[in-house]
């Protein structure tokens, strides 16, 4: 048995299942123990590497060969794929809770083991083709839980169609500066190639990664689609997104040390982090509000990868991990939110926390989070983000802490619309009790790692592996 | 020599088709015209490819107009629904196709000299197609116009890359891509028509 087959192969024909079983009952249960399965199996299983047990040996090859290529895995990719199917296996145990359409755990499941394939694909640009088929099969995900409309060119298709477009333009470019960039590699003097395929590399990663303006799909999809498949959608197709970035500079040292590059990079983050954090500040939908805090959140990620230092590794891989438990967080509190009351408006979410207290207080405190609130799990990166950020611009510093406030703003706006009960309303607790524990749990993880953040050190040890020049790169600027 | 009109001729369908393909307001003319360019696309690659590879491109390609065609089929009335932002004259899309077709052209002897060895039919063939898929998405958000332009994209795409990447994997994924494609468009057109079925969480039994 080969790492890929077990990783990639196996998910995939258990989401077929699964989509077959769906039709009988929920799978959403079988498919987070599978897929928790898996990621205790990346997490201590080694991988390329032989286990003894007496006089058996046992070794999960790293490699499997495909149409003349090949899927690799190496022992660094174990803890990303720990960390991925368990986040992965979180969304699953919340999809039920989060009223997600009956499809959603088998299309989830696929899209994941899509993005995974996408890490372990040889030659790594190729990963492109694979993050497009992931986005195609977003859309029924997407699709099935929006609200009913024409049968034709109904105005809810806009938001995906818009998606569609930006992730079929983005793979294109991103293909083409990749066999681009091999011809820097051979003639690094020939500054037009450069420029160009900078320019088409750059213009690749601003539609995938959703870059200012190119980010209206998100906001568009908020209003129609379901929360809950929508943070499902903000929390892995970025982190993917940057990772194959990611790949980019660690395969090509030209890339690294173009200094015109690396501004444009934290230029565009910080746009990301200021516009999406001040957008949230004049929201009036709880779903637009998510949306745009999660761009705000890709934001701080670029930003960080543009910092260029090993430390920026560490600084991606510590923005990741709360990224996937605060999106769910709050996703399965609007989720919840929205089943009770209709609507995302805040003039249909007045006075929830006295019905609602648990949704409410996970929205609250999973937005808190992400806008880097002490003691919650989004500060520790936060704050090491800022410290790395004011050694190279004071300016910079201060406009990520714009956007951060902004964010605020809007989890302050949030908190009073939730607030605004009749003045003889009661406290009452309608949330299931299967949400009420799921909310609770994710919340509790939310405080665990804003006051323990040690505790991702267990895979941020060895995440930084998985790009072997970067993580080479000199601390200091 | 032969190769050399053949070639030709495909740069010319595709010309006809894709202007075609912008200009036509008949979903079934659209679908022809799309056909049209795979064929064109299909004599582009197989210049670099062997004929049974750059086969995989003509019938993916054509599946999946197939699958588009047999979805929309199953609607009557209007085509598409009035899209007041650009004039919808049949003289003004003539007019931008035209500003595309030249500007391709134009690039294509530069790109020529960037990448040498390709051609200038499989160059300007692949340019064309980008161009007129790209001012296809500009003008449109029909559900089944908009995945036609990024049809056209792709098989512009498609031949460019071709010329430069042999592998098969690739050849495959894009394959699938483009079937995908199709059948995003598909769902989307579908979409509208089914209530969603949703699992039901504990003490909900059906959700709007």
């Amino acid at each position: 048995m080969s790492a890929p087959v077990i990783w990639i192969l196996l998910p995939l024909m258990a989401a077929a299942i699964f989509l077959v079983a769906s039709y009988r009952g929920s799978v959403a249960v079988p498919a987070a123990l599978l897929s928790l399965l898996l990621a205790v199996l990346a997490m201590f299983v080694p991988i390329d590497t032989a286990m003894v047990f007496g006089s058996v040996s046992i070794k999960i090859a790293g490699s499997v060969q495909l149409l003349g290529r090949s899927f690799q895995f190496g022992a660094a990719d174990g803890p990303m794929l720990a960390l991925v199917y368990a986040l992965s296996a979180l969304w699953f145990f919340g999809s039920r809770a989060g009223g997600a359409n009956r499809s959603f755990v088998p299309l989830a499941f696929a899209v994941v083991a899509l993005l995974v394939a996408s890490l372990a694909v040889e030659p790594f640009l190729y990963a492109a083709l694979l993050i497009e088929l992931a986005a195609m099969l977003t859309i029924p995900l997407i699709m099935d839980s929006s609200s009913s409309g024409e049968r034709l060119n109904r105005p809810s298709n806009r938001g995906p169609l818009r998606f569609i477009i930006y992730q079929t333009l983005a793979m294109p470019l991103i293909l083409f500066s990749g066999w681009m960039l091999s011809g820097v590699e051979a003639s690094p003097g020939d500054l037009a190639l450069t420029s160009q395929s900078g320019i088409l590399l750059g213009l690749g990663f601003a539609f995938l990664l959703a870059i200012f303006p190119l980010y209206s799909w998100i906001p568009m999809m908020a209003e129609n689609a379901s929360p809950y498949t929508l943070g499902f959608t903000l929390w892995l197709l970025p982190t993917f997104a940057l990772l194959l970035a990611l790949g980019f500079l660690d395969r090509f040292a030209w890339l690294r040390t173009s200094t015109g590059l690396i501004d444009a990079i934290r230029l565009a983050g910080m746009v990301l982090v200021v516009s999406g954090g001040w957008l949230c500040v004049f929201q009036r939908h709880l779903g637009r509000m998510l949306a745009f805090a999660a761009i705000a959140e890709t934001g701080l990620a670029v930003v960080a990868v543009s910092l260029n230092s090993f430390l920026s590794l560490d600084l991606v891989f510590l923005l990741f991990i709360p990224r996937g438990i605060e999106l769910g967080v709050w996703a399965l509190g609007i989720s919840v939110l929205k089943i009770n009351s209709g609507s995302l408006e805040f003039r249909s979410c007045q006075g929830l926390a006295r019905t609602h207290p648990i949704a409410c207080s996970a929205v609250i405190l999973s937005h808190l989070s992400l806008a880097g609130l002490p003691l919650l799990a989004g500060f520790p990166s936060r704050l090491a983000l800022w410290e790395q950020l004011a050694q190279v611009s004071l300016d910079l510093a201060f406009w990520l802490l714009m956007g951060l406030i902004g964010i605020f703003i809007g989890a302050g706006r949030t908190i009073s619309a939730f607030l605004m009960a009749p003045e003889f309303q009661p406290w009452q607790l309608n949330e299931t009790r299967h949400q009420v524990i799921l909310l609770c749990v994710g919340m509790g993880v939310l405080l665990m790692l804003g006051i323990f953040p040690q505790v991702l050190q267990l895979f941020m040890d060895k995440l930084h592996f998985l790009f072997e020049h970067l993580v080479q790169l000199p601390a200091m600027l | 020599m032969l190769d050399n009109l053949l070639s030709t001729s495909a740069v010319i369908i595709i010309l006809v088709a894709s202007t075609g393909l912008l200009v036509s307001r008949d979903w079934r003319w659209s679908l022809a015209l799309c056909a049209g360019q795979y064929l064109a696309a299909f004599w582009l690659v197989s210049l670099h490819w062997p004929v049974g590879l750059a086969a995989v491109k003509l019938v993916s390609g054509w599946m999946g107009i197939a699958a588009l065609g047999l979805t929309r089929l199953n609607f009557s009335g209007e085509d598409e629904t009035k899209e007041k932002f650009w004039p919808r004259q049949l003289w003004f899309h003539f007019l931008l196709a035209a500003i595309v077709i030249l500007l391709a052209l134009a690039a294509a002897p530069r790109l020529e000299n960037f990448l040498p060895g390709l051609g200038l039919p499989v160059i300007a063939g692949s340019l064309v197609l980008m161009g007129m898929g790209l001012l296809h998405l500009g003008i449109t958000s029909h559900n089944l116009r908009v995945i036609l332009g990024l049809l056209t994209i792709l098989c512009g795409f498609e031949i460019l890359y071709a010329s430069v990447e042999g592998s098969i994997l690739v050849a495959g994924l894009l394959a699938v891509i483009n079937l995908g494609l199709a059948l995003v468009g598909c769902y989307l057109m579908l979409a509208g028509s089914v209530e969603p079925e949703i699992d039901s969480p504990e003490g909900f039994e059906t959700i709007v």
